[in-house]
């Protein structure tokens, strides 16, 4: 399988803070890593610095994906090559509606305009599958969303968008079973319909049930501490981080 | 009724003009009552506004410049007069005399050259003249009058002018209220009788762009008992005048259970020093929406008023406005309660950018009488860099008891979070903040019929372009 991520000794500062500290990762096509890691670790460090958040500032290392090196590049360049980032807190962004947003987030990735019938037509199917009210494509942009709505609002964009590469920065925080279910779902067909590969950051495991991973990654203090297979997850689940700190 | 008449080729020869023949009008001292009788008799003035031409000017002479506000020491009162007498020359001034960041602006907007040029005041009016006569043939219909003040001045409605004209806003208000009275051209008159709800709105936009309007223009709007009416002033697309100072007054009457909403999204060029005065009386269970958006001017001061004067009128007010560089706008709003069980709403939101100062002054009066009456006053402010200044001036002065009256205030920043964000998902930076600035002022964008909306995006686009430093 080809390498489509490869992080190189990665290190990260925010303000005086050093975050992360050398962190190595490959990740290949259509592949699932997991990453966890005690609270503070740096797991959603990771993920902000390889989308390019100006907030972190990069000491160190180098990020490819597809071969090219994105380090120092822009946030919206680094999505329109096939990144995509689902947040823990999604923004509240009034004036433009969930559907729009991502009708003109299609658009600028392709550079073309789309037909608003196809459009409306994917979007409505789309919603179907994570159970969201299609009320929600005219809403304003996760404003007055509830979690679940907001981390649903993030995985149909996910799948409306079709990234090569997902990272999914602790999306199961905060649902209840139902919503864990159904965003679950979301994430299978994802890797269904595109084969994405990807990156999940989490200290739960429940989203990982239907998953087939690849790949676990323990993040303890900036650095990658462990690395194994799927039965790493349950390893974790039984002991804790405990033997890693 | 869209439709638009192509003007190929226009004679501009008649355009042409000397500048020293301006000089003819300038008068040293400034505006003389022999200037001023002048203007009555080229517009043919009736006796009664003859010598109310002449009583404002006096006051005008009497009267000191504001000194609370924005600086307008830059503004030469000398040249008053210049402004006045040759609008109809130096309006016609040459397209190619319009300076490049205006043409630009309307290269970006998509305006098309034809049109162009008569929202510049300075060419053909064709096209604006023909979509209005539409309008006021379908309108007329049902009863509606709409037209240009002077002719109005002596229809069968001139008895009606003569009662309402400048009641609301007396020349004794402020200096530039009386300069106003004394030299005013142009503007609206638009009646409509008791009942009828007119369906489309109403555009002085068209009359605005007529020759010699728009720096002193009157609007008269009288909306009868029961009656619609929205109607839309200015345009998004910038106006370019040689002079520099626009002193327009806007009187609005909304009888019993009435409702006008009167929109406007203003774009002086940059150089305007714009000293507007707006001001509605709204009878029992009436209501006035105001809708404004400003965005133009070096120097605005801009309160529109709102006195609610019967039982259980209304007021509501959203409004924006962008101060980016160079520019100063002293924008708000004022409420009066007057009668028991009214109530107002006001809504403001203020960008600055680039060193822009916007500040935002709210006015909420209750008086003895207006027991059971309601209020809210919310503004919120965004400084999109370091340089810009915000602020925020409320007062209230309440005096019955059995009053609610609530007043709250948020300055903001654009977070870099939600920038981020919107990256995430392949905007650009500068299309990221643009389009949080449009989120922001999404309480007048969504109040506003969507060929309007999409223009003041298209604005607020302009004016963030190149704010990434």
């Amino acid at each position: 399988m080809s390498e489509l991520l490869q992080v190189r000794d990665l290190s990260a500062r925010v303000e005086e803070a050093e975050i992360l500290k050398g962190i190595n990762l490959t990740i290949g096509e259509g592949e699932v890593h997991v990453i966890m890691g005690p609270n503070g670790a740096g797991k959603s460090t990771l993920g902000y610095t390889i989308m390019g958040d100006p907030r972190y500032q990069k000491t160190g290392g180098q990020i490819l994906f597809k071969g090219e090196d994105i380090t120092g590049e822009s946030t919206d360049k680094i999505a329109k090559k096939g990144l995509f980032l689902s947040f823990q807190n999604p923004l509240e962004v009034p004036g433009i509606s969930l559907g729009n947003f991502i009708k003109s987030a299609l658009e600028q990735r392709s550079g073309k305009r789309i037909r608003l019938w196809d459009f409306k037509k994917q979007l409505a199917a789309t919603m179907e599958i994570l159970q969201m009210d299609p009320a929600y494509a005219e809403r304003d942009l996760n404003v007055g969303f509830s979690g679940g709505e907001k981390k649903k609002a993030e995985i149909l964009q996910l799948l409306m968008l079709k990234p090569e590469l997902a990272i999914l920065d602790e999306t199961d925080s905060g649902l209840d079973v139902d919503a864990v279910r159904t965003v679950s779902a979301g994430i299978e067909e994802y890797k269904k319909s595109v084969n994405g590969a990807l990156l999940i950051i989490t200290h739960n495991t429940g989203i990982l049930k239907s998953l087939q991973v690849d790949k676990t990654h323990v993040l303890v203090d900036g650095r990658i501490v462990a690395d194994g297979d799927a039965s790493l997850v349950a390893e974790i689940n039984r002991d804790g981080f405990e033997k890693y700190i | 009724m869209k439709e638009k008449t192509q003007v190929a080729d226009i004679d501009r020869s008649m355009y042409d003009f000397r500048y020293e023949e301006n000089d003819a009008y300038r008068v040293e001292e400034g505006l003389t009552p022999e200037i001023v009788d002048q203007i009555s008799t080229e517009k043919k003035d009736p006796d009664w506004m003859r010598e109310f031409r002449q009583e404002s000017l006096k006051i005008y002479n009497r009267m000191e410049m504001p000194d609370w506000g924005p600086d307008i020491s830059g503004l030469n009162m000398d040249n008053i007069v210049t402004y006045i007498r040759p609008n109809t020359d130096r309006m016609h001034a040459k397209w190619e005399e319009v300076p490049d960041d205006i043409k630009n602006t309307f290269e970006r907007l998509g305006i098309p050259q034809a049109e162009r040029q008569s929202l510049a005041g300075v060419g053909a009016q064709y096209d604006s003249e023909l979509v209005y006569h539409n309008v006021k043939k379908e309108v007329a219909e049902q009863g509606v009058v709409y037209t240009d003040l002077e002719s109005a001045l002596h229809g069968e409605h001139a008895e009606m002018i003569r009662k309402h004209f400048m009641k609301l806003v007396p020349p004794t208000d402020h200096k530039f209220a009386a300069l106003h009275g004394a030299v005013w051209s142009g503007g609206s008159f638009v009646y409509v009788p008791p009942g009828v709800s007119v369906e489309i709105p109403l555009q002085s936009y068209f009359r605005l762009n007529a020759p010699g309007a728009g720096q002193f223009e009157h609007t008269l709007i009288l909306v009868d008992e029961g009656a619609y009416l929205h109607f839309i002033e200015g345009c998004s697309a910038p106006k370019y005048n040689v002079a520099n100072l626009h002193a327009g007054c806007v009187e609005l009457y909304v009888g019993k259970n009435a409702t006008l909403r009167y929109s406007t999204i203003e774009n002086w060029s940059k150089n305007m020093y714009n000293l507007n005065t707006k001001r509605a009386k709204v009878e029992e269970g009436g209501k006035v929406e105001w809708i404004s958006g400003s965005f133009g001017s070096h120097v605005s001061y801009l309160y529109p008023m709102s006195v609610l004067a019967g039982r259980g009128a209304r007021a509501e007010f959203s409004g924006v406005t962008f101060a980016g560089h160079g520019q100063n706008l002293d924008t708000g709003t004022k409420v009066v309660h007057n009668a028991p069980n009214t109530s107002s709403y006001v809504n403001t939101r203020s960008i600055s950018k680039d060193g822009g100062i916007s500040t935002f002054r709210s006015a909420v009066v209750i008086g003895k009488n207006a027991k059971g009456s309601k209020s809210a006053v919310s503004c919120q402010s965004l400084m999109v860099d370091d340089i810009s200044r915000s602020d925020t001036i409320p007062a209230m002065d309440i005096r019955t008891k059995d009053a609610d009256v609530g007043h709250e205030a948020k300055i903001g920043r654009i977070s870099d979070e939600t920038v981020f964000y919107l990256m995430s998902r392949g905007l650009s930076e500068e299309d990221a903040r643009a389009l949080i600035v449009s989120g922001f002022a999404d309480n007048v964008g969504k109040e506003l019929p969507l060929e309007y909306a999409v223009e003041m995006n298209n604005l607020i686009r302009l004016e963030m372009k190149g704010s990434i430093g």
